[in-house]
């Protein structure tokens, strides 16, 4: 499904990613921890296409699609999603209106057919449901005036709308009450399927309670340094991530 | 007016037809000089007070010079080389066929889903059957008519209604107001009539598009509304299709009287040719626009969204002479390529506890350049007077230039000022929140635009509004990058 071998990224003079190496099988879910500023974010926005990096090395494949060579809504329409850390309010857009005009593209590209106001309303209202999210989101633009813990439910819900290939979520327990981050959990356990994968990104075991990784691997300054199973998870929670880096230096 | 039985005859004739009939007529040669407004006062049939009023003007404007204090740059115009009756234009002067029409203008039309007859009579192209409007239009007058509305020409108007004309006309904007506001007294060709009598909440918006025989007005159109105390009356202005016209100056002028609790809501769509990628052979769209909230209590809103011309120069006002009287004006304006514009409004007031609110969105890119020019001005009387202005501009791309200038003039202690201003590129973060989402640039950008817009476009008539977003998308291709 998901193969990065050898990811160089530079932001402006600077490189961030140096060398990372990742594969993802279909049906897997793998976490990415490692301390702040390790470069999981820049990881997560160079393989959707944001603008601002420079890859300088490397590849990132989907299912054999060169991601590197795609814009962003290609690579979109390709299955790939990225719940944001941070999610972007859009002022004024209409949040029904936004999803309809996403979901269209994506299965345009697809080559499925364009869902109408009356289909597409049936699909939202059962997806709303999953999320435990209130129909009145659907009349508000798209996440202003949420709550943080809205903000990324509201995510998750997109993505249980698009139903993407691969899904990157970037932190999306941080800033979630228990409730809250068991709803998400669940809403992410729900699409769960042999042929979705997913990358958790997140510092805390806490979300890997409720979502059980198949893989976990720590990204230290911009390469993954240690992949183990969910025992991992556990350890890194008990003795931080020091050790590990202290046995990559004497490496 | 000294008048000749030849004169008479020759109105009477031309009269008898109707005004819709007019289309065989000639076109004046260019140059403008008493006789020629007198030959347009009378080719029209004037009763003799239009045409004294044509030529005070006239005569003002003589002492007049063009203005300069606008960001617009424009070469000369030269006022002797304009035709000023405009007639409907000749069949041989007319494009033959859309063949010759700008390419990307057929485009647009084509994205809008504007049919073909429909596109030719935009591009100005003479077309046999006039489309099913007619009767349409004659379904409108029946049920206005039951209302007492009165919804015609103003040529029409002048002849019909004498006593209203000379009463109002040029009375929210004398013909001593500007240069162009005099010019257009001095010759204007035609444009609506308005009046809505006493409590009198009319039945239907009213549109121009539906007015048939308000095609080809010209380049000097003027626009007279009247609402009657308690009245109540929405007009919409204007189509997205852009349209055509050889006559690169327009000097329009529009007034508008609010009685005691009276309400004009007067929203526009302007669409105009832009000219090409250079520019070249757009319209200059110099329009004088006021509206009067003479009753107390009486309100007047101006909406619009403007996306054409070449260069618009132009501030919707309001003079809140009412006690209690509101005043409001939303306001979208996109500019792109080389087109230039210079607008905003002007809140005069002059009476206790009015109230005005003022929102403009400007949206700038390529390399144009797009001014807010806003004045609110509070009067000695005007105690109790608030105003909440927010004016936000946003960039698209680097080449553009937007300038916002808002003028404030406080005579009395106690009024309440708000004023917000923003300035902002169009944000990459949400750019590519859509983007990941699986929105192609294009929409991304067309969508984050329209919300920044959205407090205007809710002010619009739900149909324009939908109308005005298509426009902005439109409008807005290939802006990007
Ligand atoms: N746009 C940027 N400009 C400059 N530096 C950046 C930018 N984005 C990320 N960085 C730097 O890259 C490093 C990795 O950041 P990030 O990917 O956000 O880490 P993480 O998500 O693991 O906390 C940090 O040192 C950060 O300062
Ligand atoms: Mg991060």
């Amino acid at each position: 499904m998901l193969s990065v071998k050898g990811l160089r990224a530079k932001v402006g003079d600077e490189e961030i990613l140096k060398g990372l190496d990742l594969t993802v099988r279909p049906g897997e879910v793998h976490a990415i921890m490692g301390p702040n500023g390790s470069g999981k974010s820049t990881f997560a926005h160079v393989l959707s296409g944001r603008d601002g990096y420079e890859v300088t090395d490397g590849a990132a494949s989907l299912d054999g699609v060169d991601l590197l060579a795609l814009s962003p809504e290609e690579r979109a329409q390709q299955g790939l999603f990225l719940a944001f850390q941070y999610p972007v309010e859009l002022p004024g857009v209409n949040n029904t209106y936004f999803l309809k005009a996403a979901l269209n593209s994506i299965r345009k590209a697809r080559g499925e057919e364009e869902l109408d106001a009356v289909s597409f309303l049936r699909l939202i209202r059962e997806k709303l449901k999953i999320l435990h999210l209130d129909d009145s989101l659907l009349k508000r633009a798209v996440n202003v005036g949420f709550s943080g813990g809205e903000k990324k439910r509201n995510e998750i819900f997109q993505m249980a709308l698009l139903e993407p290939k691969l899904a990157i979520l970037d932190e999306t327990d941080s800033g979630l009450d228990i409730d809250a981050l068991r709803i998400v959990a669940e809403g992410v356990n729900a699409l769960r399927s042999p042929e979705r994968s997913v990358i958790l990104v997140t510092h805390y075991q806490r979300l890997l309670d409720y979502i059980e990784p198949d893989v976990v691997h720590v990204l230290y300054k911009g390469r993954i340094i240690r992949t183990g199973g969910k025992e991992l998870a556990l350890e890194l929670e008990e003795r931080g991530y020091g050790w590990i880096i202290d046995e990559e230096h004497a490496a | 007016m000294t008048s000749t039985p030849a004169v008479d005859d020759f109105v009477k004739s031309d009269y008898e037809h109707g005004f819709v009939t007019e289309i065989e007529s000639e076109t004046f040669p260019p140059g403008l000089d008493e006789d020629v407004i007198r030959a347009i006062s009378a080719r029209k049939g004037e009763p003799e007070f239009m045409t004294e009023w044509r030529l005070k003007a006239f005569r003002h404007w003589q002492g007049m010079a063009k203005p300069t204090w606008a960001a617009v740059d424009y070469p000369p115009i030269d006022f002797q080389a304009i035709s000023y009756f405009s007639a409907p234009k000749r069949p041989e002067d007319a494009p033959k066929s859309l063949d010759e029409i700008d390419p990307v203008l057929r485009e647009t039309y084509d994205k809008l889903g504007i049919p073909i007859e429909e596109q030719k009579a935009l591009a100005g192209i003479a077309v046999d059957a006039v489309f099913d409007s007619v009767s349409v239009a004659t379904t409108f007058r029946a049920t206005l008519a039951e209302a007492g509305v009165i919804f015609c020409s103003i040529s029409e108007a002048v002849h019909d209604y004498p006593e209203l004309i000379q009463q109002y006309l040029g009375s929210v904007v004398p013909h001593t107001d500007n240069f162009y506001a005099c010019l257009n007294a001095a010759v204007f060709s035609d444009g609506t009539f308005v009046y809505i009598p006493k409590g009198v909440r009319c039945p239907m918006e009213l549109s121009t598009y539906f007015r048939i025989n308000a095609r080809n007005t010209g380049q000097f159109e003027r626009t007279l509304i009247v609402a009657e105390p308690g009245s109540y009356v929405s007009y919409l202005e204007g189509c997205t299709a852009p349209q055509r016209d050889e006559n690169q100056l327009h000097a329009a002028v529009v007034e508008l009287v609010a009685l005691d609790d009276a309400e004009i809501k007067y929203s526009t769509v302007q669409n105009w040719y832009p000219g090409d990628a250079e520019g070249r052979g757009g319209i200059y769209n110099f329009v004088t626009k006021r509206g009067d909230c003479r009753g107390a209590r009486s309100k007047i809103s101006w909406t619009q969204v403007e996306t054409g011309s070449a260069i618009t120069w132009k501030y919707p006002s309001c003079l809140l002479r009412g006690e209690g009287s509101i005043g409001e004006f939303y306001s979208v304006a996109v500019t792109k390529g080389r087109q230039q514009a210079d607008t905003g409004t002007k809140m005069i007031h002059l009476a206790p506890n009015t109230r005005s609110t003022i929102v403009s969105k400007g949206i700038s890119a390529g390399r144009s350049t797009q001014t807010y020019r806003g004045l609110v001005r509070i009067g000695q009387r005007a105690a109790g007077a608030r105003n909440h202005t927010q004016c936000d501009s946003l960039l698209i791309g680097d080449r553009c230039t937007a300038n916002t200038l808002p003028y404030i003039e406080v005579k009395h202690p106690g009024a309440r000022m708000e004023h917000e201003a923003t300035t902002s590129k169009i944000s990459e973060d949400e750019l590519f929140y859509c983007r990941s989402r699986g929105l192609g640039e294009e929409d991304a950008v067309s969508m984050i635009v329209n919300g920044f817009c959205k407090e205007v476009f809710n002010e619009l008539p739900m149909e324009f509004a939908v109308e005005a977003q298509k426009l902005l998308s439109i409008s807005l291709e290939g802006a990007v990058g």
